[in-house]
């Protein structure tokens, strides 16, 4: 149970949600969109999380959408974890998804949700990352279609008002090869060392990192440098690590130095799958 | 709107009730409708122990606010009567203090019928989204197991 209160909207449409959003704004009532809401009613009860104005936005049709369009995969962004592994339409996404949180918490927690995250492994976000994909947002200003890249920055740098609707896929990345891997310090639940997802296109491998930063990135340097196919894998993976952005994190679920003895194997283990392939 | 009357159909009985947004199902369950059977642990969406069954599936009541359950379909365990998971919980010897044991059983209830075919992994998946603080995890393991095997 939360320990404040707060007022419960839940739109049908995106022009509904929007102009409610900058109503209840205007009104000094904090607005906050919700998804799955797990944050919110987690970190809301121990007051890291606050609102006097809650927006569910599950019930607009274009958030919910899951399907193979010509030649682009949508994904809504109210879909719910569990929704999307049990569709499987994009294999890489299947993976590391399902290591967030447990299996139950998946049915409640959302692809949206998990990429807006205050809690900043946003691993979801991994293998968009990896297939540059296509962000489509709304706010004020109309609907918005933004390469990933230019949107994610450490987070989705989304301005107020505005939300996540989908991400487009290209199907030609869906179906590549990939590795996806998430190391704990143990058991087999709970947050990550660090997340490593991997996709394979042509000779070419692509890396995203949850887990090693405050914040999850795919790096064309450390790429670049994992890529040198002439030199042995050590050399490839001394030379990425050298490249690494930073602050490394240095915290209860692992020291800095032992998270990159950690990242060293997961490169080697995840070029080794690769390369056979 | 702070408060809301909402409609749940729980346990194949539509009950309306008064909620704050801000209410979780949970609370509403134990609070407001008199069933107690789902368990308040973490409170958090770590422990399991307020599992109930939301349109079928699996789902930690204290990660669920009240209003998102209007209209849809609650099962608790105050809803089965005599299916074969809690026999099995009995013949298996699958509980000892029983907190964990109402949110076990709806979990395993749901796999049962969204995957009566699961394999190991499906089962250690599911199953690890609840906590047993009496370590009873091989009993409840074989307890699951001996009603998918009948399947």
């Amino acid at each position: 149970m939360l320990p404040f209160d707060f007022d419960y909207y839940k739109p049908t449409s995106l022009k509904e949600a929007v102009d409610l959003y900058q109503y209840l704004d205007q009104h000094g009532k904090q607005p906050m969109f919700f998804s799955g809401g797990t944050e919110l009613i987690t970190l809301g009860r121990i007051d890291l999380a606050y609102t006097e104005a809650v927006i569910d936005i599950k019930g607009i049709s274009e958030c919910n959408v899951m399907q193979i369009s010509a030649d682009h995969l949508l994904l809504g962004s109210t879909l719910s974890l569990t929704k999307i592994e049990e569709a499987n339409l994009f294999p890489l996404l299947t993976k590391t998804a399902s290591e967030v949180a447990d299996h139950t918490a998946r049915g409640k927690i959302t692809l949206g949700g998990n990429i807006c995250a205050q809690i900043f492994y946003r691993e979801a976000v991994l293998p968009f990352l990896l297939a540059d994909s296509q962000v489509l947002i709304v706010g004020p200003d109309g609907k918005k279609m933004v390469p990933i890249h230019e949107l994610f920055l450490e987070k989705l740098q989304l301005k107020k008002g505005e939300f996540l609707i989908q991400l487009a896929t290209e199907t030609r990345f869906i179906s590549a090869p990939f590795y996806s891997f998430k190391r704990r310090q143990q058991w087999e639940t709970g947050y990550p060392l660090i997340t490593v997802a991997a996709l394979k296109i042509g000779q070419e491998v692509r890396v995203a990192i949850s887990g090693l930063c405050p914040f999850p990135f795919r790096s064309k340097e450390l790429e670049a440098s994992l890529n040198k196919r002439d030199l042995p894998v050590s050399s490839r993976i001394d030379e990425g690590l050298s490249k690494l952005p930073k602050p490394i994190l240095d915290d209860v679920e692992g020291s800095a130095n032992y998270r990159l003895f950690v990242l060293r194997n997961l490169l080697s283990d995840m070029l080794t799958a690769l390369d056979r392939i | 709107m702070k408060s809301h009357t909402i409609t749940l159909s729980i346990n194949g009985e539509n009950r309306s009730v008064m909620v704050r947004s801000a209410d979780t199902l949970l609370y509403v369950l134990r609070g407001k409708l008199g069933l107690t059977g789902a368990k308040p642990g973490c409170l958090n969406g770590d422990c399991g122990a307020c599992t109930v069954n939301v349109e079928g599936w699996p789902m930690k009541s204290c990660l669920m606010l009240a209003v998102e359950a209007d209209g849809k379909k609650v099962i608790t365990i105050e809803g089965l009567e005599n299916t074969p998971i809690q026999k099995a919980f009995v013949e298996n010897f699958a509980f000892q203090c029983g907190y964990c044991t109402p949110g076990f059983i709806m979990n395993c209830h749901s796999l049962i019928l969204k995957h009566p075919d699961a394999d190991d992994h499906r089962i250690k998946e599911w199953l690890e989204s609840n906590i047993c603080r009496c370590t009873g995890y091989a009993e409840i393991e074989s307890a699951l197991k001996s009603v998918l095997r009948k399947k």
